[in-house]
């Protein structure tokens, strides 16, 4: 459907530029685009078919696996939906774990957004400044649910972890590292002008076409959308939490990095603000595995948008249908509307705007040593001296650095 | 009285064959069960007069004897109005919604490719989430599927 004078190119399912498997066709005239179109779906799993096979417990640990990083979004996002039909009242305590884990996911998806974004711009050294910090937080995240991601920490009718007096010390002290860290970048933000030229009028969603196109999330927001269902439609503990949603009228990439920003720092002020109002209390209560017959349709603001599940249950022990939609197939395709009448070298970074959803591998804290027999195991922190002592032989040394960088903030 | 029960209310009285059928489940959550025939007006009510102008999803569902397509609407992002229509097995057919939601599209992708329910009024395009090859009459989330023979598997995978 090109017009002559037109080329059209093919970018993706696999390509250098994208980070997971998406597909455009895009025609352009000399280095400008003219239209593009988007066919998805190389990731499709059968997660939901799947679920009608399992049981709402086995169910769970599948659609946590959804998605590597807004891993908990999908498993909250589920058991608020299971609890309402069995009619399950959730302990405060366990909404406020479930509400911290929420934000501290929020927070490394944020920052690991940054460094991509920095990265499709040629500014490599932000993501390496991101991606050390994330490793604070994806620290603490181990620390309290024992994994950096699919955390595990949800159930039906509750949390598996509570959190000890000295893991909220951790936790603190993490936060006011990140939130410095942070007020760096904030500033970067407004004066580094590799950020400026590259960010600025790229990729522009008009209000009133985020309107139209149903766009959700920061990619909304950055476009004057004030929606948040962390306050429209609020769940678990957010309802008695203090917290601005940031939105600005910029409609471009730049805003979206400015919302993006702009929440990590709400996110460490909500963090404070559960460590400090957590009740006491039990963490969970017992969920029989039958559900009897209903439905529930139940929202999550994940950290790129509103997380939309619904179930239906038949009254036995597995779901009728699970239905869900992930942020990111809202916002997909607002991206053609993006990229429109814009420089073909724009478009990584248009399409990493909105932050779309790929998979980050996992890691173990303690590991077996197979070669042995016994219980022998090793420590998280004797792996990463190993490491550490491994790249020292081979001439790597960054003793010398971390000082220096200790001293800088 | 509360915005639900306005909305149920006004709902009642523009539409008088929708009495005891608009359910208010909990603060925010409306569900309705709407026939067939009076879906269009409904739906267009709800959207231009009521204002519930997002959609967040279209969820189709194989209930055994027939098929079920739920329109997600919201308000602002607040109140979810949940529109049900039942369809029969032999014409599971509903109408596009894209002239009011154009985002509405990829969702209506999906009910067509998983369930085989027929959208008309739906545009040329790519299909989702299924292959370009994938057998024809093969449809994943209808009950009664269970995975297709290695001689019917999609060709280029």
């Amino acid at each position: 459907m090109h017009e002559p004078g037109e080329v059209r190119i093919p970018i993706g399912p696999q390509h250098p530029a994208l980070k997971e498997p998406e597909s455009f066709l895009i025609n352009l005239r000399g280095e400008k685009i003219t239209s593009s179109s988007v066919r998805l779906g190389y990731n499709h799993r059968g997660i939901e078919k799947a679920c009608e096979d399992r049981t709402y417990i086995q169910d769970l640990y599948l659609i946590e696996r959804i998605c590597g990083i807004c891993s908990h979004s999908h498993s909250t996002c589920f058991v608020q939906a299971v609890e309402e039909i069995a009619g399950i009242d959730v302990p405060i305590r366990a909404k406020y774990i479930r509400t911290l884990i929420a934000e501290l996911e929020r927070i490394h998806s944020h920052l690991l957004w940054l460094g991509v974004a920095g990265h499709e711009i040629g500014f490599d050294t932000l993501l390496m400044y991101t991606w050390r910090d994330r490793e604070i937080v994806m620290d603490l995240l181990a620390l309290l649910t024992g994994n950096r991601v699919n955390y595990g920490i949800n159930t039906i009718g509750g949390v598996r972890r509570d959190i000890k007096p000295e893991q909220k010390e951790e936790v603190i002290k993490g936060i006011d590292i990140l939130e410095e860290r942070t007020k760096y970048y904030i500033g970067l933000a407004q004066e580094e002008s590799t950020i400026l030229k590259r960010l600025k009028g790229v990729g522009v969603l008009s209000q009133e076409d985020a309107k139209k196109l149903g766009v959700v999330g920061p990619t909304a927001r950055a476009s004057g959308v004030e929606r948040d269902t962390r306050r429209d439609d609020p769940y678990a503990a957010y309802g008695e939490l203090d917290f601005k949603v940031i939105t600005n009228k910029l409609c471009d990439v730049y805003g979206r990095t400015l919302v993006r920003l702009g929440e990590l720092m709400e996110s460490y002020s909500m963090v404070r603000q559960i460590i400090q109002k957590i009740p006491d209390g039990s963490i969970s209560v017992k969920f029989l595995r039958k559900v009897p017959v209903g439905e529930a349709v139940s929202r999550y603001e994940a950290p790129r948008g509103e997380d939309f599940h619904y179930v239906r249950s038949n009254g036995t022990e597995k779901p009728d249908r699970v239905k869900v939609r992930a942020p990111t197939l809202a916002n997909i395709q607002a991206v053609s509307k993006m990229l429109e009448d814009r420089y073909l070298a724009d478009m990584p970074i248009v399409v990493a705007a909105i932050d779309p959803c790929f998979s980050c591998t996992d890691r173990l804290i303690a590991i077996r040593d197979l070669g042995r027999r016994g219980k022998n195991t090793v420590a998280w922190e004797s792996i990463r001296l190993k490491g550490i002592e491994w790249y020292k032989k081979q001439g790597v040394d960054f003793t010398v650095l971390n000082k220096k960088l200790a001293e800088l903030f | 009285m509360t915005e639900e029960e306005k909305i149920k209310q006004e709902l009642e009285e523009g539409f008088a064959y929708l009495k005891d059928l608009v359910i208010i489940k909990r603060k925010g959550r409306i569900f309705a069960d709407i026939s067939l025939e009076k879906f269009a007006e409904v739906f267009d009510y709800s959207v231009k007069q009521m204002r519930f102008e997002t959609i967040s999803a279209i969820t189709g569902i194989d209930t055994g004897n027939g098929f079920s397509v739920i329109y997600h609407l919201n308000r602002e992002g607040k109140i979810m109005l949940n529109l049900k229509v039942d369809l029969s097995k032999e014409y599971p057919e509903v109408n596009t919604v894209t002239a009011y939601f154009p985002s509405a599209d990829i969702y209506e992708r999906e009910i067509v490719d998983l369930l085989g329910i027929k959208v008309n009024g739906l545009s040329e395009g790519n299909r989702y989430p299924l292959p370009d090859k994938w057998p024809k009459d093969e449809y994943p989330l209808r009950k009664d599927w269970k995975g297709i023979s290695s001689k019917k598997e999609v060709q280029d995978a």
